[in-house]
């Protein structure tokens, strides 16, 4: 067996980084229905490539900033509950998502590689996405070093949670910042409309085998991490496209998981 | 057994809170003391809720001032949980998840928590059978004794019990407040609960606090279902203990703020009393 070339050892590092990473935040995506969230951030990322197009500024940083940017905008509206926070997105992604577009039509003079972004090239990847990967994970891990239980207590009742000492706000808004990114990160790899799958769908799947939080955290690195590594082989050994392929690895993961009897059984 | 004591848990003075425009609590004071069951009633949109969460910090009152005892620890029961399917949590680790001392990661790899509070608590209210089990498939009545369970673990100075008998059988109500009012012996704690249920209820209450977007009236049991802001409220306890289900009927019940308190309020109760709650009540008296 040949040894792979650079660019796709770079893109295994990157993606198992990325698998790693997404699991933490995955999980909680899943458990607390805020997958349509995962999808507003990333359609707003490409609102972040216009303005750096147009601004002239380093993309990835300008895509991490106004992801941020909207991931806070979305939690202080949030607070409001005027709007059903349903609503709000919906509101949200696809109109940071139109001005994007529009946003990128009116510069004639540069070409972009838009495609790239919608579905990713994970065969680009660089040193500095290495790093920025490697950062994001040292975040995350201290995130949940400190608030784990935190987050779990949120997830199961905010105002439990609260009464019993967490600082929520502050909890929930750290948690939204690093959703937001890890998905200007990712975006690379599998691009805008599939950047929300890899974060659901290995914690979805893991469900099945997991019968504590924590193990269910596990089993998604591990599922991810199956998905990165069997999307990029399909991909170089019998050319499909990257990013679905890793996606399509995930599916057939979940799929086949679902064939499994659940593992919480009554006692 | 009711001595006067200066020392309060929490004390909330002339509280008043609306929503937009619509007015939800009007100058509300009142404090809890330890040892002492404060239990809040009212009809339905009386702003009992809104009471609780402000006096748990969960929303800031539009005016005025809660004042709490240093370090004060809070045991909360809410009404209701919902907790996704897709999180596998046992009964076991949602009470354990209520520890305080668990705060961190590593906390919970060190596994060192006491346990004795948890097998205590369980024991005591019957649900130790259930520790293993996941929490999406217990069943309401015993829901309402875990959410106990976790308000208690805590050792709470102040337990807060909002509808605490929710969707709990008969015989489990009377369970459930019986404990309650051993607890707060045994651990001193004050209590401060909203229901819906009087007869039960007024058993063990040092306090009523009858609630209607103002303060009806407070005082003890027995004197507060006396009084005519009560009755008008509630009807008759002395001569309808037959009643259980009280509907409030809102278009029939004017209030006007202000200096003068005046109150028509027609009460429409469940018409067909519930024999079995009136033995039960009977026996259990």
């Amino acid at each position: 067996m040949e040894l792979l070339p650079e660019f796709m050892l770079f893109a295994l590092l990157g993606g198992l980084g990325l698998a790693i990473i997404s699991a933490p935040l995955g999980v909680f995506m899943v458990w607390q229905r805020q997958s349509y969230f995962g999808a507003t951030l990333a359609h707003s990322a490409l609102l972040g490539i216009s303005i750096g197009l147009f601004l002239q500024v380093d993309l990835t940083l300008s895509v991490i900033f106004i992801s941020m940017l909207v991931a806070a905008s979305v939690f202080a509206l949030s607070q409001y509950k005027q709007l059903s926070s349903d609503t709000l997105l919906g509101i949200l992604a696809h109109s940071s998502l139109a001005f994007g577009l529009i946003l990128i039509s009116l510069q004639d003079n540069i070409q972009v590689d838009l495609m790239g972004y919608l579905f990713g090239d994970i065969l680009n990847i660089n040193t500095t996405d290495l790093w920025l990967i490697l950062l994001t994970s040292v975040l995350i891990l201290l995130f949940y070093l400190k608030h784990w239980q935190s987050m779990l207590n949120i997830t199961l009742n905010p105002e439990l949670a609260q009464v019993e000492g967490t600082p929520i706000k502050r909890v929930q808004l750290q948690f939204v910042l690093l959703l937001a990114f890890m998905i200007a990160l990712s975006m690379k790899i599998v691009g805008v409309l599939l950047v929300t799958s890899l974060l659901i769908i290995p914690a979805a799947a893991a469900r099945k085998l997991s019968q504590s939080p924590e193990q269910m955290l596990l089993f998604s690195i591990l599922i991810g991490c199956i998905s990165i590594v069997g999307g990029l082989m399909s991909s170089y050994y019998i050319d499909l496209p990257t990013g679905p392929a890793i996606v399509m690895m995930a599916t057939i993961l979940f799929l086949l998981l679902q064939l499994k009897p659940q593992a919480n059984s009554f006692k | 057994m009711q001595s006067p004591q200066l020392n309060y848990l929490l004390k909330a003075e002339n509280l008043t809170h609306s929503f937009g425009n619509t007015a939800v609590l009007q100058n509300i004071s009142l404090q809890i003391r330890p040892k002492e069951i404060v239990t809040l009633i009212g009809p339905n949109g009386a702003g009992k809720s809104t009471l609780l969460k402000i006096l748990l910090g969960l929303i800031k009152p539009n005016q005025g001032t809660i004042s709490k005892e240093p370090n004060l620890k809070i045991g909360f029961m809410p009404q209701k949980i919902q907790i996704d399917p897709t999180l596998p949590m046992t009964v076991l680790r949602f009470l354990e998840l209520g520890l305080r001392n668990k705060s961190s990661v590593f906390d919970f790899f060190k596994g060192g928590y006491d346990s004795t509070m948890i097998e205590k608590t369980t024991d005591e209210l019957d649900i130790s059978h259930l520790l293993h089990k996941p929490i999406q498939k217990v069943s309401g009545g015993e829901m309402q004794r875990i959410l106990l369970a976790r308000a208690l673990i805590r050792e709470p100075d102040l337990l807060v019990l909002d509808e605490p008998v929710q969707g709990v059988d008969l015989q489990g109500q009377t369970e459930i407040y019986n404990y309650i009012n051993q607890v707060r012996h045994e651990h001193g704690c004050g209590i401060l609960m909203v229901s819906h249920d009087l007869h039960v209820v007024m058993k063990h209450t040092d306090e009523v606090l009858c609630l209607n977007q103002h303060l009806c009236c407070s005082g003890h049991p027995t004197s507060v279902s006396q009084s005519s802001e009560f009755q008008a409220l509630f009807g008759d306890l002395s001569d309808s203990i037959a009643f259980y289900e009280h509907h409030h009927n809102e278009d029939a019940c004017e209030h006007t703020h202000g200096h003068e308190h005046s109150h028509t309020c027609a009460e429409q109760h469940s018409e067909q009393p519930i024999k079995q709650k009136t033995e039960q009540y009977k026996e259990n008296n």
